[in-house]
């Protein structure tokens, strides 16, 4: 999933200060899975907001919406008959949700209220850790199932690099080394051997670097 | 505001703080009438939302009282409870307001008169605080 | 031969080769360099000079190596890929080569964390076998990582660094393999504290035959003070300092730790020369140049013989 974590509150009502009618839209998508922006905490933060602004003398408007997906126009139209009654939207999506919202209502200010981190999976209840870098080019099946580009501090395509230490990366204790990890995935698989092939300087058209980035399903897009 | 007297919203889960209550009825203990009780099967059911609704309706306080630490009906509702008092307290403290307005509290069953006690001191504890910002504030009109 | 390398040269003659280093200032003075290299020569068939070690800025190695070289010594490039894509690398390689610069060494670098711009973006385009792999396809078929020709390709004498102490240990002599397989001509090892560890290594190294692949020189660094063999210890990622080192240097007082840790030093070169596939010495030893030339001629070492 695409995870995210609430912005400072301060930061958010620095954001909204200057409106009295705010829409805050929540996504049932990856930010619901990950606690930062689903149903639930709309709910929390409209109530946090409505309080700051009680203490300040004025009473926020707040409208409440969690779309199915903010990142569809499909679904960012079930919008369109709030607009005229809100001076502002507030997103509770990851950024590809803001952006739909921004482009489908191009009058209307929209502000996020979380900061997208990282495509990741959930370790534990309330515990994401990076699992991809969406490099466009996945080499999971030369390492065992482990991302040396998301997992590897220096992304280093040829580790463990000489910090790597009782298994733990340079960088923190609470940081596994992604290579030890490629390493004993290696040896329970039986392919220790494919270990000493270099792994070439990769394309990173297929990243970023490339640019941004589409897909075009002539299938489906007609 | 020599007048002021809070009004505190207490969830008290129905395996301690609730009987302990009751306890505190039937042995006759005084505890200010501030207090209104609502009963939940576990604090564990208590959610963040629920304190904030609390909060934005009115209460000038709102405490959480749940069984001793191990002693949970349901194992661990009172931790995951407590967590989310911290987690409201934090939310208050950012927004301006006093994160202190909100507690989590545990005890036993037979506790009548720790459930009085409590009763008593949290309340004094809002009084010195002052009423809710919502309710000073010229907002009011709009609470409810 | 491959390149003009000074450091080629003694190895094919089957010499022991010495290098040491020194680091660049943190700021524009030219006569640090010449201070700190001065200091070299004569006892070195190579000096590197690092490359924003640890993370923090530096005057560039380039920079550095030029003024060096032109002093008539032999400096070697160090390149971490940490702060430059592929571009700037192989851009640096040229200029470097294009002053007289003829032996390298490719690595990956400290993570930016431990520097102090901890806020920079981390570039990684290549890791360091990658890069052994791009400077020998530039001097071995005069192509750019890109396939494009160079005219007059960059001759590097190409070597990598190797920790025969991080984990997991067992990957180690593995890993020095993978740059084999990439191309390196010589390697300079971690500092070696743990003798009997460093033996084995060295043993599997041999039972793989990569000995005669690659000239192995073994990182030597003498400490000043007790409290450094300790920090070694506890403190440096990758780092292996038996406890009994550690108690040599607390067994004596103050102003005789620095002359035990240049004992302990000479020993271990003493015995590490004994080592079966150890082609050399890479003596690290950080803000004490002054001890080098000591040092070397303690290993018995001294003259360095022309070539």
């Amino acid at each position: 999933m695409i995870t995210a974590e609430q912005k400072p509150m301060q930061e958010i009502i620095n954001c909204i200060a200057p409106y009295d009618r705010i829409l805050l839209v929540g996504c049932n998508e990856c930010v619901t899975v990950c606690s930062a922006g689903g149903r639930k905490e709309v709910g929390l933060l409209a109530s946090a907001l409505q309080l700051h602004f009680l203490k300040q003398g004025k009473t926020l408007d707040i409208k409440e919406v969690t779309l199915e997906r903010q990142c569809d126009p499909e679904y960012v139209e079930e919008l369109v008959n709030y607009m005229d009654q809100v001076d502002a939207v507030v997103s509770m999506a990851c950024g590809c949700g803001v952006q739909t919202i921004a482009a489908r209502y191009r009058e209307k200010a929209v502000y996020p209220a979380v900061n997208t981190k990282f495509m990741g999976a959930s370790e534990r209840q309330g515990i994401w850790a990076e699992r991809c870098q969406g490099c466009g080019d996945c080499v999971l099946g030369l390492t065992g199932g482990i991302c040396p580009i998301a997992r590897c501090s220096k992304r280093l395509m040829n580790g463990p690099c000489g910090g790597s230490t009782k298994g733990k990366c340079e960088i923190s204790p609470d940081v596994d080394c992604a290579w030890q990890l490629i390493w004993d995935r290696m040896k329970a698989l039986g392919i220790e051997k494919r270990y000493e092939e270099v792994m070439e300087a990769k394309d990173w058209r297929t990243s970023r670097d490339g640019g941004p980035r589409k897909i075009v399903r002539e299938d489906l897009a007609s | 505001m020599e007048n002021f007297e809070p009004e505190i919203v207490a969830f008290c889960c129905h395996y301690c703080a609730y009987t302990a209550a009751d306890m505190a009825g039937s042995k006759r203990l005084s505890y200010p009438p501030n207090v209104k009780i609502i009963r939940v099967p576990c604090t564990g059911k208590v959610d963040a939302i629920h304190i904030m609704k609390a909060l934005l309706k009115g209460a000038d306080g709102v405490y959480v009282a749940g069984c001793l630490e191990g002693d949970c009906h349901f194992k661990n509702g009172n931790i995951r409870a407590a967590h989310r008092v911290a987690y409201v307290q934090k939310m208050l403290n950012d927004i301006g307001w006093d994160g202190e307005r909100v507690e989590m509290i545990t005890m036993s069953a037979g506790m009548g008169e720790r459930f009085a006690q409590t009763a008593k001191e949290f309340t004094e504890k809002i009084r010195q605080l002052g009423p809710s910002p919502a309710k000073t504030a010229a907002g009011q009109a709009a609470v409810g | 031969m491959k390149t003009e390398s000074r450091l080629e040269k003694i190895l094919a003659a089957g010499h022991m080769a010495v290098t040491s280093e020194c680091g660049p200032p943190r700021g524009a003075l030219p006569e640090k360099v010449k201070e700190k290299a001065e200091m070299l020569r004569g006892c070195v068939d190579g000096i590197n000079v690092t490359d924003n070690q640890t993370a923090m800025v530096r005057m560039s190695s380039t920079a550095a190596c030029i003024i060096i070289k032109q002093m008539g010594l032999d400096p070697i490039l160090q390149m971490v890929t940490r702060d430059r894509n592929r571009l700037a690398l192989q851009s640096d390689i040229i200029g470097a080569y294009a002053f007289g610069i003829n032996t390298m060494l490719c690595l990956s670098g400290d993570h930016p964390r431990f520097g102090d711009h901890p806020m920079a973006a981390n570039v990684y385009d290549l890791d360091s076998v990658q890069l052994i792999q791009t400077v020998k396809k530039m001097r071995d078929e005069g192509k750019f990582q890109g396939g494009a020709d160079i005219a007059n390709a960059p001759k590097m004498f190409i070597g990598a660094a190797a920790n025969p102490f991080a984990d997991p240990f067992e990957l180690r002599v593995m890993r020095l393999a993978k740059k084999v397989n990439a191309g390196v001509d010589f390697i300079q090892t971690q500092c070696i504290f743990n003798l009997d560890k460093f033996e084995l290594y060295m043993k599997q190294v041999c039972d793989r035959g990569l000995h005669e692949k690659v000239a192995i020189l073994a990182g030597i660094t003498p400490m000043k003070t007790a409290g450094a063999a300790r920090y070694m210890k506890n403190k440096v990622p990758g780092m292996d300092v038996p406890d009994e080192i550690v108690k040599r240097m607390e067994g004596q007082p103050k102003e005789k730790q620095a002359e035990e840790g240049v004992k302990i030093a000479v020993e271990a070169m003493q015995r590490i020369k004994e080592m079966p596939g150890v082609r050399g010495f890479h003596i690290m030893a950080i803000e004490w140049e002054q001890k080098v030339p000591e040092i070397v001629e303690r290993a018995g070492l001294l003259p360095r013989p022309e070539v």
